[in-house]
């Protein structure tokens, strides 16, 4: 009898989880996406080795057009490679353990996720308007922490450790300018591939 | 009267566990979602929550979205206290037999 009592606890936890919070996110999604970063970010700064462009000179940079175009272009394969790699293993995930993916959890947490994520973006191209650059980069690892500890509500809650460091990183980077792509390749790449690991190993 | 005179006969299946579980934490939630969430059938779904309608544990809401129908459930002030009894009950009874 006790037991059957055990199990209906257990069922209603599992249930009230299962239904309020999105579960399916795979920690590998955080290890690939911080590797898609991470060869993206050595990428770059092969990059400006070949060009003849110093990186850590202090010095103010002029890129030409095409080593703009060429680096927004190396951005956008990463972001892609980051979110088909984060789809990929979470509809795994979610196949192995049966989860339904596009549950109301989902689209909360999505929601919660995007709202600081495009007010970063909007604020991000304001000050590409302005040419203001050297703040990019902070802006982006602040704006990004902010969207993971909004998001916490609708996930595993244990996502908002990872937004404090991106919170702390991008504070930190504020008073550095000049080394935004440091900054990125920690907080976007070093950072997911932690988080990842840890996830994974904590809720394999 | 005993302890188990106090465990609710209306929850004593593991769907309508389940059904009143996940509307406890959450608002509206959909026949599709819900059958997702539990693994059953349309018929076990609607068998149950009507059940748990009749007891007047939760609101079933009725509409169409454009031709398609769309039931919702939510969980009432009744089922909410109902419930949590049911759990208090729950704990007692594992912890006086621990």
């Amino acid at each position: 009898m006790n037991q059957k009592h055990q199990e209906d606890l257990s069922h209603i936890r599992s249930m009230m989880e299962r239904s309020s919070r999105f579960i399916s996110l795979s920690g590998l999604s955080g290890v690939f996406a911080g590797l898609s970063a991470l060869i993206g970010g050595l990428y770059v700064y092969q990059l400006f080795e070949v060009n003849g462009i110093e990186y850590f000179d202090r010095k103010q940079k002029v890129f030409a057009a095409d080593m703009v175009s060429e680096l927004f272009f190396i951005a956008i394969i990463v972001l892609f490679s980051a979110l088909t790699f984060g789809i990929f293993f979470t509809i795994r995930k979610s196949r192995k353990y049966n989860l339904p993916i596009w549950t109301t959890a989902t689209k909360k947490m999505l929601l919660n996720l995007a709202i600081p994520l495009i007010v970063g973006g909007v604020f991000c191209l304001a000050l590409l308007f302005y040419q203001i650059y050297f703040l990019i980069a902070p802006a982006t690892l602040l704006f990004y922490g902010l969207a993971l500890i909004n998001a916490e509500k609708y996930t595993f809650s244990d996502i908002k450790y990872l937004g404090f460091c991106e919170l702390i990183l991008g504070c930190i980077s504020l008073f550095y300018v000049g080394y935004g792509l440091v900054f990125w390749i920690i907080g976007f790449g070093i950072l997911h591939i932690l988080y990842g690991l840890i996830m994974f190993k904590k809720y394999k | 009267m005993g302890i188990i005179d106090k465990l609710n006969k209306d929850f004593e299946s593991r769907v309508r566990l389940g059904i009143m579980s996940i509307l406890m934490v959450n608002d509206w939630v959909d026949f599709t979602e819900m059958k997702a969430l539990l693994f059953i059938t349309d018929g076990n779904l609607a068998s149950h929550s009507s059940a748990l309608e009749k007891a007047e544990y939760i609101e079933v809401k009725k509409e169409f979205v454009g031709k398609k129908p769309k039931t919702s459930y939510r969980v009432t002030n009744k089922g909410r206290s109902a419930f949590n009894e049911h759990l208090n009950s729950l704990e007692k009874l594992i912890k006086s037999n621990n």
